[in-house]
């Protein structure tokens, strides 16, 4: 398969939103058309002179990656050269779930033609790992810090599959680069459906998380064995398919990264740790993930 | 000629331009030109791609995606709405795409208030967009045609906006003249995009440029924006040997030869203060226009060249830099710093008040003061304050 994202890339070593880009290009061939908010993945791909992008691609903003991708799909509908190119938003969390999600809301309701994936890392790393709408429940961020009232985050991540398939779309999936296969096969579906589509997949993030470069995979392997990141496809707003496991406690997700170390270390950590087992336990049963 | 309303006439000539796709979000006075256009396209008189966003921040990404893949665009919006563009406008401009926006023109709140100063156009003056001012329904129809040429000239590359006072010419009934399709066919020929989004060619747009090269990326927008000066002007030419209309290059001016006193403005107040000079010189007074067509890039040359010979230099802000004055005024006087006639600047019409033509014979008969006592009393100042609201 052609390699379309090239490397040498300035991302950190371990970096899971450049493996996710690798992999999103790998599924969707190269006659596309993608659109990157601000963020991480737009700031280590496109130092100028330099471009990690084997594929048309454009930045605009930080929050309008959707309506920049409408308006892509629109032009090659209005210039007749839909056959050219399926189009492509790329956006981090942040990009997507908070600062642009009314914009990403009127992209689906309208129901362009576009395959937006948002690579999900848990929080805004590009300006120094501050929380976002997707920052699960209990991880420490600088705007989320632990400390000697808090234990980080407060709130559980924001639900956005299930706000996305709300809005009555074809095709909504979840995947993580822990499973390359998996999202290949997932994006090459997706751009195959007409309309929009939507896509989370889920990217480890070495230097924001805390863990060591060689444990990406590994890392995000947990999230999806502990089912704190469950994946799972819907067709027309119906499960299709949902990715079984043989279950892990959350620990040994937890307790691998720096994020959540607080967990253990202070008194009254082993209740967030019970809470935070509760979140996979109700995903479990949400999605019948359990072997 | 037809009687039709302002709105009316600049959708019309959005059609004339043959945009592919148009993206925009209704807000009091823009909303004749939309709802005018989504019928043209509902009754398939206007072929085009129309996004109904869900706001104007997405209508001008809308417009910045569909630009970069090739695609002549247009939207319109006023006040609130282009505040709410307000980071999508420095980035198509930074993007070099050849956008057309009617700016209409209305205050901003709080307080919330939907009648015409020109506080939005002007707030978005350093976006690296071009814009100009019409004088009247007929100009702002005009000027639409006339900014795809501008715009998309691979010597200028900017985005264009037209700005349109809200009210006074969006809605109201007067002649115009449509410009048949067959000759704006020939006036505009189909943009045609040095680079855009394709993946015969995979090029990156939009990359992060850091301190050695980013200066050098604004330079040459800028460097654009003073070719843009040359491209205005013989547009404005080419367009009235072709429709027989012309309102002037980057300014016009109106009795201005022999002017002891020059009132500069731009928009629909033009046709108040030509009424009040016909009847200014026909008491004698020797009194003149100088109209800013061209806001951006301003027409510093043109300006002077104009104002040189005149004793005063009256300039109408219909807008303010809160703290400071009218943006206008201080562009005017850094043109004429150490050359030209006296300075004075007034802050008027602002939230839809009416400037009638005692106001500017009350404006005239300061510049004359200032002129017999050879100083400016007064540098800026508001026009007509009702003292009881303060
Ligand atoms: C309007 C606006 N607000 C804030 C920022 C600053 N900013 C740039 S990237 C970013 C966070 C990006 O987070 P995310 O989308 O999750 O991508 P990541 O960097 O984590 O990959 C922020 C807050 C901006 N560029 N624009
Ligand atoms: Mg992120």
């Amino acid at each position: 398969m052609e390699e379309l994202f090239a490397p040498g890339h300035r991302g950190c070593a371990g970096c899971g939103a450049a493996i996710a880009a690798r992999l999103i290009l790998k599924g969707a061939g190269k006659d596309i058309i993608a659109v990157s908010p601000t963020g991480c993945l737009e700031v280590i791909s496109s130092p100028y002179p330099q471009s990690s992008w084997g594929v048309p691609w454009i930045h605009s903003l930080f929050e309008n990656a959707a309506a920049v991708a409408s308006g892509v799909e629109a032009a090659l509908r209005a210039l007749g050269r839909e056959d050219e190119a399926k189009v492509l938003a790329i956006a981090g969390d942040g990009g997507t779930i908070d600062i642009g999600f009314g914009v990403l809301s009127g992209m689906l309701e309208r129901g362009h033609d576009v395959t937006y994936i948002c690579y999900d890392n848990e929080a805004y790393m590009n300006t120094g790992i501050q929380r976002s709408g997707s920052t699960p429940y209990g991880a420490s961020t600088t705007t989320s810090p632990a400390g000697k009232i808090s234990f980080g985050e407060d709130r559980p991540k924001k639900n956005a599959p299930a706000i996305a398939a709300a809005h009555g779309i074809p095709y909504v999936a979840t995947a993580s680069i822990a499973y390359p296969k998996d999202v290949i096969k997932k994006v090459k579906k997706a751009v195959e459906i007409e309309g929009p589509k939507y896509l989370q997949i889920h990217a480890p993030c070495c230097t924001g998380w805390g863990f060591d470069s060689s444990r990406t995979i590994e890392i995000g392997r947990l999230a999806v064995e502990t089912a704190l990141f469950p994946i799972y496809e819907m067709q027309n707003g119906k499960i299709t398919s949902v990715k079984k496991i043989k279950r892990k406690p959350v620990e040994e997700y937890l307790k691998v990264q720096r994020r959540f170390r607080h967990l253990f270390e202070k008194e009254g950590g082993e209740e967030e740790i019970k809470k935070i087992q509760e979140i996979a336990d109700g995903n479990a049963e949400q999605f019948g993930l359990d072997l | 000629m037809k009687i039709m309303e302002g709105s009316h006439a600049v959708a019309e000539a959005v059609k004339a331009c043959r945009p592919h796709v148009i993206s925009a979000y209704p807000i009091t006075p823009q909303t004749h030109i939309v709802e005018e256009i989504s019928r043209m396209v509902a009754d398939g008189e206007l072929a085009c791609e129309y996004i109904r966003v869900e706001s104007e921040h997405s209508a001008m990404s809308v417009c910045v995606g569909a630009s970069a893949t090739g695609a002549r665009t247009y939207t319109a919006t006023t006040s609130q709405g282009m505040a709410l563009m307000h980071e999508v406008l420095f980035n198509a401009a930074g993007l070099r795409l050849p956008i057309v926006m009617t700016a209409v023109n209305r205050a901003l709140s709080a307080p919330i208030n939907i009648w015409d100063d020109q506080q939005d156009a002007i707030s978005q003056r350093d976006t690296g967009w071009i814009q100009l001012h019409a004088e009247d329904s007929q100009e702002a129809s005009d000027m639409i045609i006339q900014a795809y040429r501008i715009a998309e000239d691979h010597d200028v590359l900017l985005p264009v906006m037209i700005g349109m006072d809200g009210f006074i010419l969006t809605h109201v009934y007067e002649p115009v003249e449509l410009c048949p399709q067959e000759k704006v066919d020939e006036f505009l020929p189909l943009y045609e995009p040095t680079q855009y989004l394709t993946p015969k060619n995979p090029l990156t747009f939009g990359p992060i440029v850091d301190p050695s090269m980013y200066m050098e990326f604004r330079y040459m927008i800028h460097e654009a924006m003073g070719r843009a000066k040359k491209k205005i002007m013989n547009v404005a030419s080419e367009f009235r040997d072709k429709f027989g209309r012309y309102y002037g290059g980057l300014i016009d001016t109106y009795e201005a030869e022999d002017a002891e006193v020059l009132i500069l403005a731009m928009g629909s107040v033009i046709g108040t203060i030509k009424d009040a000079i016909d009847e200014l010189r026909a008491d004698g007074k020797k009194v003149g226009l100088v109209k800013v067509r061209c806001y951006r890039p301003f027409p510093a040359e043109a300006i002077l060249e104009a104002a040189k010979d005149a004793k005063a230099i009256a300039v109408l802000d219909k807008n303010i830099s809160l703290g400071h004055e009218g943006a206008l005024y201080t562009d005017v006087k850094s043109v004429l710093y150490n050359k030209g006639p006296l300075a004075l600047g007034f802050i008027l019409g602002l939230g839809g008040r009416d400037i009638t033509k005692s106001t500017i014979e009350n404006i005239v008969a300061k510049a004359q003061k200032a002129i017999e006592s050879g100083r400016v009393e007064e540098e800026s100042e508001f026009v007509d304050l009702d003292q009881e609201v303060l």
